[in-house]
């Protein structure tokens, strides 16, 4: 069969109701895998009998009549960074090469628990450092929209995977973008929670006050599906909300007041990205929302804010990589204990893993931390206050997601111009708001995503926008990977 | 020659919380003492990625008591922060801390715990993991490779940190005494087992450089440490500066480890995955409520419910099986003084606990019998001391011994004779002054036990005054 030829969101009831088979829906992803994989490489890793036996206790639980989960047979590729047990999690990073972890992350639980159906693991940049998934210890992720682009990071694998059927929905993490940057590089749906609404068990750090995990997909429906399976409060993550997820009003967009954000079109926006958001936002109004301008006066500061943090908590959460318990073995000889982790830390970080550790510990030092760290919490807290403001007089705040279309694999930019085009993702881990980035138009064959960004624990307006923007059929496939 | 320069001492102590079942941040056991080597271990104390600390609940209301029995302030909102340094000890590469600078709030505050009528007073009061625990095949020197045990790893430790306020080695033993004794009766930690009560100093000479001494193991080694210390600091007179030393146990010498100029950098900053710790009014009052009394509020007690002088009160409960031993005696009968005193010097608390404890009921009829004069108070430590060694009842030892006060006056008055002729001008002198009163009194006691040493007194100062007249 043709894993295409159904949509995402209508397989879980079609194999309650027996009428798809789980095994056979699983086995016909797995076959795209085989076939497309190879150029694409979306996945570091394929549980390929461990999928095939959980589709199959589905199915025997749906021919018997019990109960079956709400994403039954949905084939799930999860993020490196994800722990499941029993398969490797290597966060892209050699220094995690042989890394088994004897845990699986509560939002992976959740989605078995659901009957989802763990595919394999996806790749991604290390440690989630990167926008392009070409800081890969084990080699590039290609766009399927354009094997010469990025598919965007660092949840780059998760979003080719599904770009490219090769998953029915995936799971990202996002940590100033990381799930928002390649759904719109790849035309697919993704949102990034409100910090505490998913649990982090299981989320191998990157900045751990910033990022969420949370779901990609080209159907919203099936996103969403995702979504309220992994969410709620969980007793092994303290940050986690206890306040009950907030259900879907399924309603259109009727009345729904639409902030277009000033500073995220502004200068160094594509203006060819710029046109084709504007036309979502158009669509938006023609939907009976009401579209306006508006400013946050902030916003141009998210960025140097973002990385300090960012950094300055990767410095300390990777340094627990030394090869002494897990991962990369140190090497066996006479050294002393301090030189024997400065081997294994030199082989087994890639090149911008040392540039962020480096530049988090000169921020956290004595004599800086004022200078850097303080003051970079001093103006997280002002952007949290002036987007709580503008959320009075709104209901969503809009923008292009990435200021530009997917840059070509071979581009190499400066690592500061690879920050500078998280620019219109970052302040939405600033301020811990939910943020998703849906399919808005083309550029020939170049996807445009628009970022939708929602006061606290309201995705369900976030999904009742992506919706209502991608309508019935689900986001168009690209041509590339039939 | 010149007058020697002020000490000034301040301590460092961590406590492990050894009461509670489990670590500060997961679920394993924190009863490591008897285990094999990284048993006790699991994902979050073991520092894997992607797993999250937990922080259990038990351990801050554990630490309020501390801080609350030191008079400490306790903060509304208090917060964990990464205190990030390589060490093949730490899984995680930070130990997970409080912290009084950069923005941090610690537990507790401003304290004091008085030693020997003077406060010393308490900086603050900190929650925080432990490290796992090196051990090297034979010394740290000459061992060619460290094993890394993690059983220890991510128990719950309470630092508790003093101002400058201790003037000798002495003083600092006894402050970490009473510390122990009073952490001891609160239930939440057993300062007696092995490493749960370690201790860092800092001294300082007539106000010169600060001097840091690290790894003492034991109350024991302190004493011996900060006396090596100021000795050596006052050899090398204005030769100390800023620097960490380490306490060689082996040798009892401390060695430079680092200066002041190599202080290593902690790059402390809040801890992401632990919201603050909340402790509002109600819940430090709950936690007040649920504390077992301490020794220093119950021996006040005691002076005032009971009248015990203060001496006797403070010995009395700094005993805690004794104190709640006279408690259960005082409901039976009013001779407080007597019982308290009588326990005091006779019994220990595996006399009042064991398997062959007294019994109050018992021990009040035998205060009974010394208060009617039927026994002496010799004789009643000697029925105790019976009584303890094997299990019998007191009273029945009283009886089967045959013990019992020689109350003939006309027997004890011979007696009396017989050491005034055997001493000349013993009688005189008694006359004249207390001691020798007193001393005389001794004498008849000596001569007969069974004596009791108030009528010996009674009819001494009659046969005084009969003599002047
Ligand atoms: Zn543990």
């Amino acid at each position: 069969m043709d894993p295409l030829s159904v949509k995402a969101r209508q397989v879980p009831s079609l194999v309650a109701g027996g009428s798809l088979s789980a095994e056979e829906y699983v086995a016909s992803i797995l076959e795209r895998v085989e076939r497309l994989d190879g150029r694409i490489h979306a996945y570091l890793q394929v549980d390929r009998e461990g999928a095939l036996a959980r589709a199959r206790d589905v199915d025997k639980r749906a021919r018997r009549g019990e109960r079956v989960g709400r994403l039954a047979g949905l084939g799930v590729a999860v993020k490196d960074n994800v722990c499941v047990a029993s398969l490797q999690a290597t966060c892209a990073s050699r220094v995690l090469e042989g890394f088994f972890p004897p845990y699986t992350a509560t939002a992976v639980e959740r989605v078995q628990r659901e009957d989802g159906i763990v595919i394999g693991k996806t790749n991604m940049d290390e440690f989630g450092m990167g926008n392009s998934t070409l800081n890969s210890g084990y080699g590039p992720t290609l766009n399927p929209w354009d094997a010469s682009r990025v598919p965007g990071g660092s949840s780059g694998g998760s979003a080719a995977a599904v770009a490219a059927g090769m998953a029915s929905v995936a799971i990202g993490s996002d940590t100033g973008g990381s799930i928002r940057c390649p759904a719109s590089f790849c035309s697919v749906v993704g949102l990034k929670p409100t910090y505490g609404r998913v649990s982090r068990y299981g989320l191998i750090a990157y900045a751990n006050s910033l990022e969420q995990i949370g779901p990609m997909g080209g159907d919203p429906e099936a996103v969403s599906a995702l979504f309220y399976a992994m969410a709620g409060h969980d007793p092994r993550d303290a940050t986690t909300s206890r306040e009950p997820p907030r259900g879907r009003g399924g309603a259109g967009l009727e009345g729904l007041r639409v902030g277009r954000v000033r500073e995220f079109f502004g200068e160094g926006a594509d203006p060819r990205v710029r046109e084709r958001v504007l036309d979502g936002c158009s669509r938006l109004e023609g939907m009976g929302a009401h579209v306006e301008d508006v400013s946050l006066g902030s916003l141009p500061h998210s960025l140097a804010v973002y990385y300090i943090i960012a950094m300055a908590e990767a410095s300390s959460n990777l340094s627990r990589y030394d090869g002494v318990r897990y991962g990369l073995p140190s090497e066996k000889g006479t050294a002393d204990w301090n030189s024997a982790y400065a081997r294994t830390r030199s082989a087994g970080f890639g090149e911008e893993v040392k540039r962020r550790i480096l530049m988090g510990t000169f921020v956290l030092s004595a004599g800086y931390y004022e200078a850097y760290y303080v003051r970079a919490q001093k103006v997280r807290e002002i952007i949290s206050r002036e987007f709580s403001l503008a959320f009075k007089g709104f209901d969503l705040l809009v923008g292009p997601t990435m200021p530009v279309l997917p840059p070509r694999v071979g581009d190499e930019p400066t690592p500061l111009e690879e920050y500078l085009i998280d620019i219109n993702t970052v302040a939405a881990n600033l301020a811990g708001l939910p943020a998703a980035s849906v399919p808005c138009g083309y550029e020939g064959n170049l996807p445009v995503g628009m970022q939708l960004i929602a006061p606290r624990f309201r995705e369900d307006v976030l999904l009742d926008a992506a919706v209502a923007l991608v309508g019935e059929g689900g986001a168009p496939r690209p041509a590339e990977a039939p | 020659m010149q007058a020697e320069a002020k000490v000034r001492i301040g301590l460092e102590v961590h406590c492990q919380l050894t009461a509670l079942r489990t670590k500060l941040f997961c679920a394993c056991s924190s009863d490591y003492r008897s285990s094999e080597p990284n048993e006790k271990v699991c994902p979050v104390c073991f520092g894997l990625p992607g797993t999250l600390p937990v922080l259990n609940a038990k351990a801050v209301e554990y630490a309020a008591m501390i801080a609350l029995a030191l008079d400490c302030s306790v903060a509304g909102r208090s917060l964990f922060y990464r205190k990030n340094y390589f060490y093949p000890d730490l899984p995680k590469g930070f130990q997970i801390s409080q912290y009084d600078k950069a923005g941090g709030v610690p537990l507790a505050s401003s304290g004091h715990l008085e030693v020997e009528g003077k406060a010393v007073r308490i900086t603050r009061i900190q929650l925080e993991e432990d490290p796992g625990k090196l051990t090297y095949e034979g010394t740290i020197d000459r061992s060619s490779h460290s094993l890394v045990d993690y059983n220890r790893a991510g128990i719950a430790l309470v630092e508790i940190v003093t101002e400058p306020d201790l003037e000798d080695a002495r003083g600092a033993k006894m402050f970490l005494e009473k510390l122990r004794s009073l952490i001891e009766s609160l239930g939440v930690s057993d300062g007696e087992l092995d490493g749960a009560m370690r201790c860092d100093a800092n001294i300082s000479l007539a106000g010169g450089a600060r001097v840091e001494v690290k790894n003492i193991s034991s109350f024991k080694e302190v004493e011996k440490a900060l006396n090596y210390e100021i000795l050596r600091q006052r050899t090398f007179s204005g030769a100390a500066s800023s620097e960490t030393r380490h306490w060689d146990e082996r040798r009892s010498i401390t060695i430079a480890m680092r200066s002041k100029e190599e202080e290593q950098d902690y790059r402390y900053f809040p801890e992401p995955d632990l919201p603050p710790i909340l402790l509002g009014a109600a819940a430090v009052d709950g936690v007040r409520r649920s504390m077992p009394e301490v020794a220093d509020s119950k021996a006040a007690r005691f002076a005032r419910e009971y009248g015990l002088s203060p001496q006797l009160a403070r010995e009395l409960a700094a005993n805690k099986a004794l104190s709640a031993f006279f408690e259960e005696c005082a409901r039976l009968h009013t001779g407080y003084q007597e019982m308290a005193g009588l326990s005091v010097s006779e019994l220990s608390a595996e006399d009042v606990t064991g398997e062959r404890a007294v019994a109050p009921a018992d021990y009040v009829e035998l205060v009974k019998m010394v208060e009617s004069d039927a026994i002496t108070r010799a004789q009643a430590k000697e029925a105790l001391r019976e009584a303890t060694r094997t299990g019998r009842p007191a009273r029945e030892v009283v009886r089967s011994k045959n013990l019992s006060a020689v109350a003939d006056e006309g027997a004890i008055a011979a007696v009396i004779e017989r050491v005034a002729a055997a001493r000349p001008g013993s009688l005189e002198e008694a006359a004249r002054d207390k001691k020798a009163f007193s001393f005389f009194v001794g004498q008849v006691l000596k001569e007969e036990p069974k004596a009791q040493p108030a009528i010996v007194a009674r009819l001494l100062a009659s046969r005084l005054r009969a003599k002047k007249t």
